[in-house]
């Protein structure tokens, strides 16, 4: 199949999730990512390069099980920007790139020599993609973050939680992740800007505002009717205002810590559900309709809770299914992983071949092209595995020249 | 509405977007980036405009609060797609456009006669991205979902909540398993964008929301994937196989501080005992000795040393930053801390609500809140901005979300439709123009 991206190269130098998430989706659609690290700290900079989850009981800087998964199908190499050799390295093989990308904190390229003007000098059309926490302007430009900061700051910890609770917020980085994804679409959406006109540019992006521009209807609420998200009573996340349902939540089973979600969108909906349930107390009419099942939605839940305590999450399932009802278990890993149909039916779970751990399954992508679509074979590059291939295919040189950047300590 | 005001960096792109409530994010970052993004709607209008919030909590199509955010600077075409001539119309319009983005269930685009085979007779460089919960195929493609059951059966779900399993696990909300799918969307269709070159033609992306959620939760599906072990939910941070210390603090005037990762580096100690001489609190903290120990430490301390007990000393240094950091958050106003601690290198974050964010006098200064006027109502609303500066190709957005078909007209006209034929099709309800 052909690779829709492979015209493209990417000269990288993001890592942890939020960046090294967006150049992942090149690769796998076939750009050429060429992820660059320092030799001197091992590419420690990237602190998942060497951590945990690991495969076996080998331990080292290669071997990390998060960094295989976001650096897959990238190539790998090490540039010492301490020397003036390895800036000429650099400055080759800018030159010869479509896109520089990093997720440093802001400032950080300026001082390395190669801020959006130096790039520009190297190659008038390259495209600068940066992704700080903060962005390049403001007075929290030196601020550092990382995704539950950035989760923080903009409203979406705020967001999620039950009331008369602290926040619960995201138990991951959900902006690692999304931050990720605005990245990938602005280095895309800079590309077709170049098709069209020939201009590269800079794109200074900032998660924080990635993230706030989730939260839309409450800062319209607030913007409008003048009514905070910061009120008694809110948030109640597994709740829904917007669209409003009742009920809606997440429910205890007969099981430990074993959790079955189910929603009614309209009233008809909640006639079926009710009669599954066949509960006496649902049939007052104080439940019949949206309004009244809002105004004494407490008094909902612990009916329904008292019904799915009683049964296996499994039975929910199937028994709500069967009468068109949206409901789900809260899968485990383990559930949606390995035991959910339509998962493996996709193919979301691909292997890849990693030079020293062998065959690893990772992330795969959400979507299907029919004619490109994505690709994933090769596990995350080794450090400094690419060296030759890199500095010899693409910037020409000899392998006695890159045996000597090696000994002078340039790679 | 003048869509010369953007020339982003998607400007001439045109897209029609025929969604019902999953996928108009898709739209709108397409249109803030630029494009032409037209939005088909039926002609009693979508469902999302009697989604909450109303305008001054009045019930209206044209003022929901939840309509308007995913509909900035799209314009509205109202049809009847059951009829041949809204169909035509339909038909008419993709065979021009660059993209279609649509949320119909699986099956749905066949049966009125509008899939991707016979659209792209009419135009094959076409981008036709179609976005389900289940993908357009597979053994779960029929199941019924909700933002809700999305989150809950793909793996956020499990990963976020409480300290305390008996609180159930929580939903994030905003709608950000439709958001992410979305996401996704987008990142194809730019994709398929740029291959048209390669391939000289457009192509048909499945969607599926579900998996976008399954790979979008950091942790829990690598730590599953690569070593079959599962993470627990925690309050406020990461959810692990092993627990790890609280984050969230609550500060001086009642609001709360996520601390971010604890002090490991010799100079961190030096720095916070520093600052609690600053703020004169040196005296109230008995451990403070243990700081100026822990400032004469090289480097970062090593956490494997201090867990297996070998290193006591370090230990009691660690244990002391974090007593000094809750010390420090506890004695004074959240907003204070946040930008004192953070002007000191320390990672932390004041946990805002949504509209305290678009109040910041950073994100002020950056101009991401954005005032759009709504001229028929004499007033302008604060709306989230764009997020991305193309420093090259600016993302201007001055225009409000369209009323219910109102471009119905100007379109056809375009198209070429007779004036006779737009009012015949008006009368008969084909379409519906204001």
């Amino acid at each position: 199949m052909t690779k829709a991206l492979s015209n493209l190269r990417i000269c990288d130098f993001t890592g942890q999730l939020a960046g090294a998430g967006a150049t992942r989706h090149l690769a796998a659609f076939g750009a050429e990512v060429i992820r660059i690290e320092d030799p001197v700290n091992e590419g420690r900079w990237d602190i998942l390069r060497g951590n945990a989850p690991f495969v076996d009981e080998r331990r080292g800087i290669d071997l990390g099980g998060a960094f295989n998964n976001h650096n897959v199908e990238k190539k790998a190499i090490t540039l010492n920007l301490r020397t003036d050799t390895g800036k000429q390295l650099l400055t080759e093989l800018i030159g010869k790139s479509d896109v520089v990308s990093e997720n440093f904190s802001a400032g950080v390229m300026d001082r390395l020599g190669f801020g959006y003007e130096d790039l520009a000098r190297i190659k008038e059309d390259i495209i600068y993609v940066s992704n700080s926490g903060f962005g390049a302007s403001g007075p929290y430009k030196p601020f550092k973050t990382w995704g539950p900061i950035v989760q923080a700051v903009s409203g979406l910890t705020f967001s999620s939680g039950l009331p008369d609770q602290p926040s619960a917020g995201w138990g991951y980085s959900y902006m690692d992740h999304t931050g990720g994804y605005y990245m990938c679409i602005a280095i895309l959406a800079a590309i077709i800007h170049r098709r069209k006109t020939g201009n590269g540019q800079w794109v200074d992006l900032a998660c924080t505002e990635a993230a706030a521009t989730l939260t839309g209807p409450a800062i319209l609420d607030w913007s409008a009717n003048g009514r905070p998200m910061r009120r008694d009573g809110q948030p109640h996340s597994n709740r829904n205002n917007w669209p409003r349902m009742a009920p809606h939540g997440i429910y205890r089973t007969d099981a430990t810590d074993t959790w079955f979600a189910l929603a009614c969108r309209d009233d008809e909906e909640w006639m079926k559900l009710r009669a599954v349930i066949d509960e006496p107390a649902l049939y007052d009419v104080k439940f019949d309709q949206l309004e009244g099942r809002i105004l004494h939605q407490d008094d909902l839940d612990s009916y329904i809770e008292a019904w799915t305590q009683q049964r296996q999450q499994q039975d929910l399932y199937q028994l709500l299914l069967a009468q068109g009802i949206p409901c789900s278990p809260v899968r485990t890993p383990e559930q949606r992983v390995d035991q959910d149909p339509n998962t493996e039916a996709w193919g979301l779970w691909p292997s890849v071949e990693h030079s020293l751990m062998g065959k690893v399954r990772v992330d795969g992508l959400p979507v299907h092209l029919s004619e490109t679509d994505w690709h994933l074979e090769n596990g995350a590059g080794c450090l400094g595995e690419h060296n030759e291939e890199v500095f010899g295919e693409i910037l020409g040189y000899s392998s006695q020249q890159i045996s000597s950047f090696k000994a002078e300590g340039v790679i | 509405m003048n869509l010369l005001d953007s020339a982003g960096p998607l400007s001439g792109l045109k897209v029609i977007e025929f969604t019902d409530e999953i996928a108009p994010w898709a739209g709108k970052l397409l249109a803030e980036m630029g494009a032409d993004v037209v939005r088909i709607e039926p002609i009693e209008g979508s469902k999302t405009r009697w989604y909450e919030p109303f305008l001054d909590d009045t019930p209206d199509p044209e003022q929901s609060l939840f309509f308007w955010h995913y509909n900035v600077r799209k314009r509205s075409v109202a049809l009847d797609i059951e009829t041949k001539t809204g169909r035509d119309l339909f038909i008419r319009l993709v065979a021009d456009a660059d993209i279609l983005i649509e949320d119909q269930a699986p099956g749905k685009m066949a049966e009125l006669g509008i899939a991707y085979d016979t659209l792209s007779q009419e135009n094959d460089s076409l981008v036709h991205a179609a976005i389900t919960p289940f993908g357009q195929s597979g053994p779960r493609a029929t199941e019924p979902a909700t933002d809700l059951t999305l989150l809950a059966g793909s793996g956020p779900a499990w990963s976020c909540g409480y300290d305390d399993h008996e609180l159930p696990p929580i939903r994030g909300g905003g709608g950000q398993g439709y958001h992410t799918a979305s996401h996704w969307a987008v990142i194809s269709i730019l994709t398929a964008i740029i291959a048209k070159e390669q391939i000289g033609r457009g192509q048909f992306i499945d969607i599926n929301a579900s998996a976008a959620s399954n790979v979008s939760t950091e942790a829990a599906s690598y730590t599953w994937l690569v070593a079959q072990e599962t993470v627990q939910r925690q309050t406020g941070r990461h959810a692990g196989v092993r627990p790890s210390s609280p984050t969230q603090v609550q500060a001086a005037d009642g609001r709360w501080i996520n601390s971010g990762v604890p002090a490991r580096q010799g100079k961190d100690f030096q720095k916070t005992y520093d600052w609690l001489v600053d703020e004169g609190l040196v005296e109230q903290f008995p451990e403070a000795p243990l700081l100026q120990l822990g400032g004469e430490r090289e480097g970062f301390l090593n956490l494997g040393a201090i867990s297996s007990g070998e290193d006591e000393e370090g230990a009691a240094i660690f244990a002391a930053g974090r007593a000094a950091m809750v010390l420090l958050i506890k004695s004074l106003p959240a907003y204070e801390y946040f930008t004192k601690a953070q002007e000191r290198g320390f990672q932390c974050g004041i946990i805002y609500s949504p509209e305290e964010v678009v109040q910041d006098p950073h994100f002020a200064a950056r101009g991401f809140p954005l005032d759009i006027e709504h001229p028929e109502l004499g007033r302008s609303f604060t709306y989230p901005g764009v997020p991305y500066k193309f420093l090259g190709s600016p993302c201007e957005i001055k225009t409000r979300p369209p009323f219910l078909g109102e471009h119905t007209r100007d379109i056809m006209v375009s198209l070429e439709y007779s004036e006779d034929e737009i009012q015949m099709c008006i009368d008969n309800k084909y379409v519906h123009s204001p």
